[in-house]
């Protein structure tokens, strides 16, 4: 016989504590929900927005690949990459405060509506708790304002204004990629060095935010050095047929000519330049030179045997010997069968870099993980010691002048570092004019609460 | 002075560049009445068939190097073309050096066929449908072999030098009597000019001067009285619209060394080539050929730094000014027939 213990009131208690238990999460969700997008699951969302389409596809593509590679070493997969020599360890390949990291992907076209488009439908449906990536400042600067007003963190990629960082930073915006700046801080001893102090420079530039604040900072380090500059020309985006903004470089006296374009311009403006002979002239006395100020890996491949011998700079490149930068290699050679660019690096680095930023905060909270970040020191990452800097969430690291190869031996190393620049020599104040002056501001952080 | 010469130097080549492009378009409206917005992406699909040469000249084999390593650290394979190991490395190399010329030898056909194909598999439909739908389908077109060309080549620009030989300059202001060093200019940048000119005499020779092209040249006149004479004039001028897709596929072949190859190079190309024929009078062959040139020039000047000064922005905007300057005097454009899409 049973005995069934069954009783009106032990129903009624048994019901109070599970509505309580089923209660209990909703109370805490109704807490933690205060800011955007508040990973509730066993799992977080990234948001990885990149050009998937347009000119810089390859470059988004790339960019892709390592954000991957990321997610899967904070996973636990694969041999963890830079998480072996990162010096924060925080991260132990078990994802992200007990949650598995997965992502979403958006295409931003290099185009500043369809990013935020993009970045909007991930925020909104996906609801990703961070963006990361990208390949132009005027995307990363549009892409920065949107993620400041939803609430969440964004991650700049492949941008090299000084506006990013400087009059348009954001509280909930960070940028580990170099700038216009350093650039020119960077290159201006190598090319005294090089090319003496005595030169005349004519500058052609790319008619958007990030061409105007290059050719600003390299004009201002070039005439420190004693350089005239004589000209500077605006070029629009995609003109392809430079020859008419070339041939006047000649007869102005110029003997040097500064490239301040990037992408598919740079190929074409420099290979038209070779092609009119510019670097085999004389002029004033003197060797004609071309500069290209900011390199790129894939621009240079698309550049074949013009680029030879011509001076440039970057955030960082795979044949730096550093312990960080051979576990990318590894990591990144092994899976895909080709070296990561520059940009793929910095995207994967961004990516480490928030996740280890939330787990040391203990919170995805927006405001907890900026506040993790601003001033955050760390070293192993492919850099050298670096600083994510508080007043204006920029990084300050070690800069790389490069160089055309005159004799690569594979597509993979057609540029060759010339010199690690330290970071003292390419820092400079918060308030600097370039930057915005003393009225720059990052604002209030926005939770989205 | 100088700078005059040197403009109209640099209008010449992009001028030979809208000329080409713009004949075949007329070409192709002239005989079947199609406005083919899809005559970008031919230029585009004939820069692709130098680097598509390019890649078969330099197909390789692997030969592994124990004294350099890889990016990993392994030995590295060095690529070695076969032209290099079946001929020797000198002509081997001049072959792989002389990849763009030699394309021509592929665009010819490739685009030949890629012409047919097109006109009959999907153009021919729309002979009688309203030009709006005709500008559709063919933009339509244009995109997906863009992002065909995309998928398969990506995203970046793709280097297709010219022969060592002819990738230098000349000091053309020192043969003049100039200061040397100051009017300087590129030998392919000539030699596409003068490759220009010898594929527009070449179509008008042959439209001239064979029955073929006087068949064509009636048809184009009037097409229902040819067709009464028992003349196949459907299938001349599907030969017709092959023909106007080699002459755009052998443009973007030669225009490699000048621009990288992209895949929306033709884009780029084919909006200005519309205004160049419209300039020129739609339908008239020597019109777009002149106003190919003569913008290409126009071009060039406006982009020069005295003229920004006065009107900044002008090297944008020049080529649809002179365009709504000659509609608004010259409605039918410079060498416009009567009653061509005025019905």
């Amino acid at each position: 016989m049973t005995n069934s213990n069954l009783t009106r009131r032990g129903v009624l208690k048994t019901g109070a504590v599970t509505g309580a238990g089923l209660a209990l999460p909703t109370i805490f969700t109704s807490r933690a929900s205060a800011f955007t997008n508040e990973p509730t699951g066993s799992t977080v969302t990234f948001g990885f927005n990149v050009p998937q389409t347009g000119p810089y596809a390859e470059e988004g593509l790339d960019e892709l690949r390592a954000q991957e590679l990321a997610v899967e070493h904070l996973n636990g997969m694969g041999d963890g990459g830079m998480l072996q020599t990162f010096s924060s360890k925080t991260l132990d390949g078990t994802g992200i405060l007990g949650k598995k990291v997965q992502f979403v992907t958006g295409d931003t076209q290099t185009k500043s509506d369809a990013a935020r488009a993009a970045a909007k439908s991930m925020i909104e449906k996906d609801g990703v708790v961070m963006i990361n990536g990208g390949s132009s400042s005027g995307v990363a600067v549009a892409v920065q304002g949107l993620c400041q007003e939803a609430g969440i963190i964004f991650m700049a990629g492949l941008t090299h204004s000084n506006d990013t960082t400087g009059k348009d930073r954001k509280k909930n915006g960070f940028r580990h990629f170099f700038n216009a700046y350093m650039s020119g801080a960077a290159l201006a001893p190598v090319l005294e060095k090089a090319y003496g102090t005595d030169r005349r420079a004519y500058h052609l530039t790319a008619d958007y935010t990030w061409g105007y604040t290059q050719q600003e900072s390299i004009q201002a380090s070039t005439e420190a050095l004693g350089w005239q500059t004589v000209n500077n020309v605006l070029t629009p985006v995609g003109a392809g047929d430079f020859s008419s903004y070339i041939t006047p470089v000649l007869q102005s006296g110029a003997d040097v000519l500064i490239l301040n374009h990037y992408g598919g311009d740079m190929v074409n403006s420099l290979t038209q330049a070779v092609q009119f002979g510019l670097r085999d002239k004389q002029v004033n006395g003197k060797q004609f030179e071309i500069v290209v100020p900011l390199y790129s890996e894939l621009m240079a491949e698309g550049a074949g045997d013009n680029i030879k011998g011509v001076y440039g700079s970057m955030n960082w490149n795979w044949q730096l010997q550093d312990p960080g930068t051979k576990a990318f290699v590894k990591s990144f050679g092994e899976r895909y069968g080709r070296p990561p660019s520059n940009s793929a690096h910095t995207c994967y680095v961004q990516t480490l870099l928030y996740a280890d930023a939330v787990a040391r905060a203990g919170s995805f909270n927006p405001c907890a993980v900026a506040e993790a970040l601003e001033g955050f020191e760390f070293d192993g990452m492919g850099n050298g010691p670096t600083t994510y800097r508080a007043e204006d969430h920029q990084c300050f690291k070690d800069v790389l002048v490069m160089k055309g190869a005159e004799n690569p031996t594979t597509k993979f190393d057609v540029l060759e570092v010339v010199e690690v620049t330290p970071r003292a020599q390419v820092e400079y104040a918060p308030d600097h004019p370039m930057f915005g002056g003393a009225e720059a501001s990052l604002g209030e952080c926005n939770d989205g609460a | 002075m100088e700078a005059i010469i040197l403009q109209i130097l640099n209008g010449l080549d992009k001028g030979s560049a809208y000329a080409l492009i713009a004949l075949g378009l007329t070409l192709i409206f002239g005989t079947l009445g199609v406005v083919n917005f899809a005559h970008g992406a031919l230029f585009m699909i004939g820069a692709f068939c130098a680097v598509v040469m390019q890649r078969l000249l330099g197909l390789s084999y692997e030969q592994v190097d124990p004294t350099k390593t890889d990016f990993l650290g392994n030995p590295l394979k060095v690529q070695v073309p076969y032209v290099e190991s079946w001929f020797g490395p000198e002509i081997g190399g001049a072959i792989v050096d002389w990849s763009v010329p030699l394309a021509i030898v592929l665009a010819i056909p490739v685009m030949v066929i890629l012409g047919f194909v097109m006109e009959r598999g999907l153009i021919k439909h729309f002979y009688k449908r309203p030009h709006a739908d005709q500008i559709l389908v063919t933009f339509g077109l244009a995109i997906v072999l863009q992002e065909v060309i995309k998928y398969f080549f990506g995203a970046n620009p793709i280097q297709s030098g010219a022969p060592a030989a002819l990738s230098g300059s000349f000091d053309f202001g020192a043969m003049l009597g100039f200061d040397p060093n100051v009017v300087i200019y590129p030998f392919w940048r000539l030699v596409y000019f003068l490759f220009s000119l010898v594929i527009i005499a070449g179509v008008f020779a042959f439209l001239q001067f064979t029955t073929f092209g006087m068949v064509v040249r009636a048809g184009m006149a009037d097409r229902e009285t040819v067709g009464l004479l028992g003349i196949d004039i459907d299938r001349r001028f599907t030969i017709m619209f092959g023909l106007a897709a080699a002459v755009a596929g052998l443009a973007g072949v030669m225009y490699t060394p000048i621009l990288a190859p992209n895949y929306h190079m033709g884009m780029d190309f084919l909006v200005l080539s519309f205004v160049v024929v419209v300039v020129g009078g739609m339908g008239s062959l020597p019109g777009a050929v002149a106003a190919g040139f003569l913008l290409g020039i126009l071009q060039s000047f406006a982009s020069m730094n005295e003229v920004k000064s006065i009107i900044p922005g002008i090297d944008q905007v020049i080529i649809y000014l002179v365009a709504i300057v000659i509609l608004l005097t010259r409605p039918r454009g410079l060498m416009g027939r009567k009653g061509v899409m005025e019905d």
